[in-house]
């Protein structure tokens, strides 16, 4: 079933994704089929299982808190959209 | 009075209100990496792969962070829960390198506290809601000219615990005491440094009002970017003021979240919460859940040092201090454990109170020092007092005293010593009297004739004279004993 334009378009912006009207059709269709296909899920009887996130069983490994070395900035700016040397620069957000 | 004067307000409208703390923990390195966190530093050079989120990269998590989260919790009267779990929050921002921020969601590391709040009509307890590790974001520079942004991601992965309290606070003098407490607990624990101006300790605020006397919440409002204990304040009370006058004229107050500007003293509209992010939370896949056996909860409970509470109870139980000198002494961590130090250094601990509070306490201010830097050790506190309580000097003299030592690290014991101290022998203070007589017989006779004024004259010779060393009690008496012995010889 598909879902609600609604749903479509507000994943869209939380996902800062721009859609155009045939788009949000076609992603209301296609969601709607994964959700379909997750929901057989519901058909089985969980009631008495917990969730489970984690295969593994064993606890979540720990570190000293010893400094490790950083990046030389340059490295660190490498992947930057723009960088002015210092900074990472991105479009002013506010 | 006028309608909206606060005591006004309060008197038809109670206010609610809930804070959230943002605490930085003292670890050397971030969170999830070995990056150093320390304060300052060229832009961009405490990053490493992890905490730029470059893809292929796993956090492991800081074992100091933990343990001093389980402090925060345990110092907080929390349970600490045997299983928490990181989840992703997720949103955009440019701070944000990943696109999400790890934080820990329905499971968090403590649960159910409560801070004690001295005021001084009342002591009460104030509840905690959860404590929460995550980790911070980075920092953004906003260029109005260019329109371009500088991030710099030095901050980004700094451990924080997020300290939510619950609605139990009804006026601004309540907030701002529970932040007080609230910090004075994180420094006396040792798991942050409490500095409001660097962000290491940051305040959110939830605010609503209800008719007083009823029960029903009225919608509330979450007040940010308040950065100093004055401005929870102001903001609070800048917010009560407007809910007030909105919901007296007829207005409904929106759920949003306003900005508090230090510049006006008011909160702006930031956004409403209906357009507000939804975060869509889940478990971080990279992140078991944290597991703690009660061992290393019963490991971090052992070496917890005092809580303000319990050095609040001990000044009272054991030095007898009043609640305003205790407030006082124990209002930082360093301050109380000087002023105890003090006093089992050998120091009568209400005289040490007072000198603490009378001289040392100028002092720094005047000098500009905080108390970890004061030039005076406790250690030589207590022997000057030890001097005075002994009659050895006179409290003028100590004050002098102190004041070599404060400037030139003078040793109290060697000053008395080279005074002198206190000529306090009836033998010889009946001497410098008589000296006194013959050196100003015109005024030992006006004394005589019954102008009595003029003894704080002669005694002010006699001071002048001994250089401030006579016993001024006996040297006055005595004095007044001389002259009208001198009187019944004359006749």
């Amino acid at each position: 079933m598909p879902i609600s334009h609604e749903d479509v378009e507000h994943v869209a912006k939380l996902a800062r994704l721009q859609l155009s009207a045939a788009e949000v059709e076609q992603m209301a269709q296609e969601l709607g089929t994964i959700l379909d296909y997750v929901a057989r899920l519901d058909s089985l009887d969980l009631d008495t299982v917990d969730p489970n996130f984690y295969e593994a069983s064993e606890n979540l490994p720990q570190r000293e808190d010893e400094p490790q070395d950083s990046l030389p900035q340059s490295d660190a700016l490498e992947n930057a959209p723009d960088d002015d040397g210092c900074f990472f620069i991105v479009p002013r957000v506010v | 009075m006028s309608r909206y004067a606060m005591e006004s307000i309060l008197e038809r409208w109670e206010p609610v209100i809930g804070l959230e703390v943002h605490a930085q923990l003292k670890t050397r390195t971030k969170i999830f990496c070995g990056c150093p966190t320390n304060f300052g530093g060229e832009p961009n050079t405490h990053v490493c792969p992890v905490c730029l989120g470059h893809p292929g990269t796993l956090p492991v998590l800081n074992q100091s962070a933990v343990k001093m989260a389980i402090a925060t919790g345990l110092g907080l009267h929390c349970t600490v829960t045997t299983e928490s779990v990181f989840a992703r929050k997720n949103y955009f921002y440019p701070d944000l390198p990943k696109g999400y921020q790890i934080s820990q969601f329905d499971k968090p590391i403590c649960t159910e506290g409560w801070l004690e709040i001295v005021l001084p009509e009342r002591t009460f307890r104030a509840g905690i809601e959860r404590v929460h590790m995550e980790e911070d974001a980075g920092k953004n520079l906003h260029d109005a000219q260019t329109g371009l942004s500088q991030v710099d991601f030095n901050r980004t992965g700094v451990p924080l615990v997020e300290i939510v309290g619950k609605p139990d606070l009804h006026s601004a003098e309540e907030a701002m005491a529970y932040l007080k407490e609230l910090r004075n607990i994180l420094r006396y624990l040792d798991v942050c440094d409490g500095n409001l101006e660097e962000g290491s300790f940051r305040c959110d605020a939830n605010v609503s009002i209800r008719p007083s006397g009823t029960e029903p919440l009225g919608t509330r409002v979450e007040i940010k970017n308040i950065n100093s204990f004055r401005n929870v304040g102001r903001a609070l009370g800048y917010e009560i003021r407007r809910q007030a006058r909105a919901l007296e004229s007829g207005d409904a107050i929106v759920l949003e979240t306003r900005l508090f500007d230090a510049d006006t003293g008011q909160t702006q509209s930031m956004r409403s919460k209906e357009e507000s992010a939804d975060y869509r939370y889940f478990p971080d896949p990279d992140l078991l859940p944290l597991r703690l056996d009660q061992t290393i909860i019963e490991e971090v409970r052992s070496t917890l040092p005092p809580l303000p509470e319990d050095v609040r109870s001990r000044f009272n139980e054991q030095y007898g201090l009043r609640p305003y000198d205790i407030a006082v002494l124990t209002d930082e961590k360093d301050l109380a454990l000087f002023y105890e130090e003090i006093v089992t250094s050998g120091a009568d601990a209400l005289a040490a109170s007072k000198w603490v509070q009378t001289e040392v306490l100028g002092r720094l201010s005047g000098d500009k020092l905080t108390v970890s830097d004061c030039p005076v050790p406790p250690e030589r506190i207590a022997r000057l007092l030890t001097h005075q309580s002994e009659g050895r000097i006179t409290g003028k003299m100590a004050k002098d005293i102190f004041e070599k030592m404060w400037r030139e690290d003078a040793d109290p014991d060697k000053e008395v010593e080279q005074i002198g101290g206190v000529i306090s022998d009836d033998a010889d203070l009946r001497r410098i009297c008589g000296e006194i007589a013959t050196q100003f017989p015109d005024e030992t006779a006006q004394f005589l004739a019954g102008k009595t004024k003029v003894l704080g004259f002669l005694m002010g010779q006699l001071m002048r004279q001994t250089k401030g060393k006579a016993d001024p009690k006996k040297a006055s008496k005595l004095l007044r004993e001389t002259l009208e012995a001198i009187g019944t010889e004359g006749k």
